[in-house]
């Protein structure tokens, strides 16, 4: 008997919950937004960044009442796939989401992913935000893809440049991991260096992407004495080592990479020898990051034991689709009031300090706007934590 | 050339740790276990936990690491492998186990320590440069030292002791072995724990070098299986040739081969190939199994 009626009250303790939980939740219509990216493997720290910074983001909406487009508040739930970083499994992502009928996915993560996803997204209404640089993508005939981030061709032109008249930067090697994002990010920046009238001194040594002890890797670019070395496509995990290895090998150059990394992983694993390293950032440093960037950085960090500081660059594609969406509520399921909106859309940057415009960008790059305006900012890693460098903008 | 030798032996032992602990496991179960890289992960996020986190020594650490991986190693084959074994004779329903698990460490690794990187303050600092031709850094002339010696230490556990004889014993001949007296249901536990803790050990050692990250698990799995398919499946000696002769093509293809691009593990896999079809035993294997 008393067996029965622990079970009774038991079931309708988790009847009342499940109800309260649902009342809760079914306060406002729910708007899905999709993420398709890498959450696991070895590049798994690019889409976790992504993911969590959606989810960070949506969850601070939900809590404060929701998001409202036109007449509707909205709840806003994502939908994450991992695509593994494998194309075909990137497609299967992309196809998920469009059996749940969302318009609006972030990723996927790497070059091959989102050339994969093309004719899924643009069959089927979805407009997505990959973090992958291919013009292809972006120029017409090409139309549901907006750059999510600063392009390697963008912003190494402006470090190198930088560097030369700044630092005296004459010759540069290019390192990179055997595989397309870092081979073609290498490529461009070759091209770049070239173009600047740089002495491009070593390009042609690359590591396989699993390396996890790079000594023997960079000795031969060593040789070359470089002024400046390029980590192409660094990804965060591989970054400190191949600091670690370039000082240990004597190396006292400038060293410099176009993608995001991660403060702490640069402090524990290369320490001081990282000090003077420069990367692209977001706007997290405290002369850029305004309250609501702080409070993200906290809110994060409170929802996931860590900050990552990739999610500098990576907060900002959901808020331009909400923002894009509140600036024309019929986009919300149609893409082609979306792309219409895009050509004109501007609103206050809420995650930087002063009057930055969340826009889009690109004109001059893509020939059409279909690039994120993030602030290029080049961070210098100094004792644990960047300092910005520089900040320029993108067309 | 200095440069190409160091880094040749330097890599080989390094290999050689992580090989060995597969092949054993492979020689005393008949198990493929696709877990290996899981554990050397779990090894190494286990040093950072104690020596980078909480600032416990380094040797207390890496004992952590070593126990930590035995229980687990134990408790692995205790509840998993040994039902299986018992319950199937295809041996692909060990494989399927070992995938599964090492799918599972995965998860919980990412629960657990999180997507990020993560490195250790070094145990050693300075560089041992020898003008510019000869350049190694302290802490991996002590990583080579410390992996040569551990696996001397094993070889010596496998030759000069009762539990090495019995393992030695169970890999030969199970059922001869059973015959003999030999608990074959407790040494195949301590033998498994055993190669679960040669990972974590190479993990918590390396940690200090490679740092340790999420994705390692896979393809340090398959670079132990190269190893272990070069010397020979299930042979101690050949797990450790084949390490160091990995670690030698390494080295020596990455100092020739740089200005071709990353061939250097296109010409090993190439030559792999070779050499299984003339030897498909591998250096040290017998044609028999």
């Amino acid at each position: 008997m008393q067996r029965r009626t622990l079970f009774k009250a038991a079931l309708t303790a988790v009847a009342l919950t499940s109800f309260q939980a649902t009342m809760a939740f079914a306060e406002n219509p729910v708007l899905k937004i999709g993420f398709v990216g890498v959450t696991s493997g070895p590049a798994a720290a690019w889409g976790i960044s992504n993911q969590r910074s959606m989810e960070t983001r949506a969850a601070w909406i939900n809590e404060t009442g929701g998001y409202t487009i036109g007449d509707t508040t909205y709840d806003i739930e994502i939908v994450s796939f991992d695509d593994q970083k494998d194309p075909k499994r990137a497609i299967a992502g992309m196809e998920k989401m469009a059996q749940e009928g969302i318009h609006y996915v972030v990723g996927p993560n790497v070059d091959d992913g989102a050339a994969a996803v093309r004719p899924v997204a643009e069959a089927n209404g979805i407009m997505y935000f990959p973090y992958a640089f291919p013009k292809s993508l972006y120029q017409a005939p090409a139309s549901n893809a907006v750059l999510g981030m600063v392009a390697n061709y963008q912003s190494g032109p402006a470090i190198y440049k930088h560097l030369m008249e700044n630092e005296g930067v004459k010759t540069v090697a290019f390192i990179a991991a055997n595989e397309s994002d870092p081979l073609s990010q290498r490529d461009g920046g070759v091209e770049a260096a070239k173009a600047l009238g740089l002495e491009v001194v070593s390009d042609n040594v690359t590591y396989q992407v699993d390396t996890t002890d790079f000594t023997p890797v960079l000795t031969p670019v060593m040789r070359s004495r470089p002024d400046l070395l390029v980590l192409s496509g660094v990804s965060p995990a591989n970054a400190p080592q191949l600091i670690r290895s370039a000082r240990e090998l004597g190396f006292e150059g400038l060293i410099s990479t176009e993608t995001a990394q991660d403060a702490g992983v640069l402090a524990e694993g290369a320490g001081d020898l990282a000090n003077g390293f420069i990367s692209v950032g977001g706007a997290s440093t405290p002369e850029l990051a305004s309250p609501m960037m702080n409070e993200f950085v906290d809110r994060y960090t409170k929802m996931f034991g860590e900050y990552n500081d990739e999610s500098n660059t990576k907060v900002y594609a959901l808020e331009y689709i909400l923002e894009t969406l509140k600036a024309d509520p019929s986009a919300i399921d149609n893409v082609e009031a979306f792309q219409a909106t895009m050509d004109s859309f501007e609103a206050p940057n809420p995650y930087m300090n002063g009057d930055a415009k969340l826009r889009y960008v690109g004109s001059t790059s893509f020939g059409q706007k279909r690039q994120v305006a993030v602030p290029l900012v080049v961070n210098v890693y100094q004792d644990g934590a960047f300092e910005t460098l520089f900040v320029a903008e993108v067309d | 050339m200095e440069q190409i030798l160091a880094n040749g032996v330097y890599l080989g032992s390094q290999y050689a740790m992580i090989a060995l602990g597969l092949t054993l496991i492979f020689a005393l179960m008949n198990v493929l276990n696709f877990a290996h890289g899981q554990m050397y992960v779990i090894g190494g996020f286990v040093t950072y936990t104690f020596y980078g986190q909480w600032g416990v020594p380094f040797v207390l650490a890496l004992v952590m690491s070593c126990v930590t991986l035995a229980i687990l190693g134990a408790l692995i084959e205790r509840y998993l492998f040994a039902p299986v074994i018992k319950g199937s004779a295809r041996e692909e329903s060990t494989m399927l186990l070992a995938a599964g698990i090492a799918f599972f460490l995965d998860a919980v690794i990412l629960l657990v320590f999180g997507e990020k990187q993560r490195g250790v303050p070094k145990i050693v600092d300075g560089v041992f440069n020898y003008d510019f031709r000869l350049i190694m850094p302290y802490d991996r002339i002590l990583i080579c030292v410390l992996a040569i010696l551990s696996i001397v230490a094993f070889i010596g556990l496998m030759q000069y002791t009762k539990t090495g004889r019995a393992l030695r014993a169970l890999a030969q001949d199970r059922t001869a072995a059973q015959l003999m007296g030999v608990n074959v249901d407790r040494y195949s536990m301590i033998g498994f724990a055993l190669g679960a803790m040669l990972a974590g050990l190479v993990g918590g050692l390396l940690v200090t070098i490679t740092g340790v990250n999420l994705g390692m698990g896979g393809p340090t799995s398959i670079k132990a299986f190269m190893m272990v398919m070069i010397g020979g499946a299930g042979v101690i000696s050949g797990a450790i040739w084949g390490g160091i002769i990995l670690g030698f093509m390494e080295a020596i293809g990455l100092a020739v081969l740089y200005q071709y691009g990353d061939i250097t593990y296109l010409l090993i896999f190439v030559s792999l190939m070779i050499f299984l079809a003339i030897r498909p035993q591998g250096l040290m294997g017998k044609p028999w199994g």
